[in-house]
């Protein structure tokens, strides 16, 4: 069912945790679904120093999650916001069609985040 | 992963060795047809009134009441689909229950939608459907009641006598689907007062592929298969005479080991069950605790998802399922445990252990000894779960 990087993912998911005082937090997705996630981001120099994830999902839920992190860290603001799901899918050499819509939630988690911080900066 | 625990017999069971080798000789030197009249052929359909003979006597009933078919998902479909066709000038009524197998569900969908009127009966919180609610949804219009033996996701047992009591005085046709407790329970016809009955060999040790129906003498429903003459006209194509001998072996085995393989597994299964509780916080059981199937145990989880589960497990070289979305190919989570009463969230961190034959002591201990650390990860990983506070997540 799954790509063997999807699998890799899910067995040793990369950045998984909290980062306690994070500049942004986006949370997509709900219980109720079967998928949520939860990306914390620390950002420095308009970059993003440190992306971690906490998911509740099934093994695809799980694996973009860890892949979102991979691709975000270290890349600045800008070309961060420019990932998306399908990006994310694709670097995972692909999902199964049925989970393409319910559990490619990690890139709106990622931006969600983004945009939480962008929000408090303005904010501040 | 060197041994495979298999926890997952409500799927389906390895053939028992005796059914193949029972089976081989049917595929090979006698390959004739039982339709034709030449001794090749003839001893075929000897084969087949053998294995007919065996059956009925196992479920008591007539020979003549027993209609082979490709398996469970035909013989139900073939109950409610032929059963609203022959009775339609009668009414466009049935009842059934909100936890049946989709081969039921989406068969009384289908008439649903060309002008039948369906009413689904619930059930308690543990799965059981209550007798008086059938007999009160009773009409003059009604042509069927069907309602399954067995859960195949929470193992509740179902009160099928007293269902059938009620549907004999009110004169309407009774079909129960046995795929989960042929093999496993005592099944009587006349004790369960059914007029039709569904089974599947390939949940009791038999092969896959081969199924039947028990339908009572003087009964009348339309045939699904239109052919050949086969089974007196109601159920045409060639008969399928290695499966046929197969599934009157594994009966036939399970009818025989079917008090020590249940003794066994209620063993077996409540001491999983024990474990699990004494290992992981936040753990419960689906279903009927004391009505219910020897070897089921149907439990959910606060906090994780049932496919993760499944996939952590896998890995561990240990095969269970769940009722999480992910894992009934739509977007909905099981329909069972919904009508059971539970929660969303909490029915996609379902996940089930049925055991069978081949279940130990070992593979027990070895489960509750692998599945708590997956637990642990799964809920380390979870946004919504929270180590210090179970009290919170149950409200």
């Amino acid at each position: 069912m799954y790509s063997e990087l999807v699998m890799e993912h899910f067995r040793n998911p990369r950045n998984m945790g909290v980062i306690e005082d994070a500049d942004g937090v986006g949370e997509v997705g709900n219980p109720q679904c079967g998928d949520m996630m939860r990306i914390t981001i620390k950002v420095k120099d308009d970059a993003l120093e440190d992306v971690k994830f906490q998911t509740l999902g099934c093994g695809a839920a799980v694996a973009t999650s860890s892949m979102v992190t991979e691709m975000a860290k270290g890349k600045k603001l800008d070309e961060a916001t420019e990932i998306t799901n399908k990006a994310v899918a694709e670097a995972l050499g692909g999902l199964p069609p049925a989970k393409m819509h319910c559990s490619n939630l990690a890139a709106d988690g990622l931006q969600a985040a983004i945009e939480d911080y962008r929000a408090r900066h303005a904010a501040g | 992963m060197d041994k495979v625990i298999y926890l997952d017999h409500a799927s389906t069971t390895p053939a028992d060795p005796a059914v193949v080798t029972a089976m081989l000789p049917w595929h090979t030197e006698q390959y004739g047809n039982p339709s034709t009249v030449y001794s090749l052929g003839l001893t075929a359909a000897q084969a087949v009134q053998e294995a007919r003979e065996s059956i009925a006597q196992a479920i008591g009933a007539e020979p003549e009441e027993i209609y082979f078919t490709s398996g469970g998902t035909e013989s139900d479909d073939w109950a409610i689909l032929g059963a609203a066709d022959a009775h339609s000038k009668k009414g466009h009524h049935l009842i059934t229950s909100t936890i049946e197998h989709h081969a039921v569900l989406e068969s009384v969908a289908y008439l649903e939608k060309r002008g039948y009127e369906i009413t689904r009966v619930p059930v308690d919180g543990g799965g059981l459907v209550d007798p008086a609610d059938i007999r009160r949804v009773i009409r003059p219009d009604t042509i069927l009641v069907s309602i399954m033996h067995a859960n195949n996701e929470v193992g509740t047992i179902q009160p099928i006598a007293e269902i059938g009591k009620i549907a004999r005085e009110a004169g309407i046709l009774f079909h129960t689907d046995a795929v989960q407790t042929a093999g496993k329970l005592p099944l009587n016809v006349n004790g369960l007062g059914v007029d039709m009955l569904s089974m599947s060999a390939h949940k009791f040790y038999g092969p896959k592929g081969i199924g039947l129906m028990y339908l009572r003498k003087r009964n009348r429903i339309s045939p699904l298969f239109h052919g050949g003459g086969q089974e007196k006209g109601r159920r045409a194509g060639t008969h399928n005479v290695p499966g046929i001998v197969g599934i009157a072996k594994a009966l036939e085995l399970a009818t025989v080991q079917m008090a020590d393989d249940a003794a066994r597994e209620t063993a077996l299964r409540d001491r999983l069950w024990a474990g699990l509780q004494a290992n992981i916080e936040a753990i419960y059981l689906n279903g009927d605790p004391a009505r219910r199937l020897a070897n089921n145990l149907s439990v959910r989880l606060d906090g994780i998802e049932g496919e993760s589960m499944i996939l952590m497990l896998d890995m561990e070289g240990i095969c269970v399922s769940s009722g999480s979305a992910c894992t009934t190919g739509s977007l909905e989570p099981s329909h069972v445990l919904l009508a059971l009463g539970i929660p969303v969230e909490e029915a996609h961190g379902s996940l089930r252990m049925t055991l069978g034959r081949s279940t130990t002591t070992e593979d027990i201990d070895h489960f509750v000894a692998v599945f708590p650390p997956i637990v642990a990860r799964l809920r380390e990983m979870s946004p919504v779960w929270c180590a210090n506070c179970v009290c919170k997540q149950r409200n």
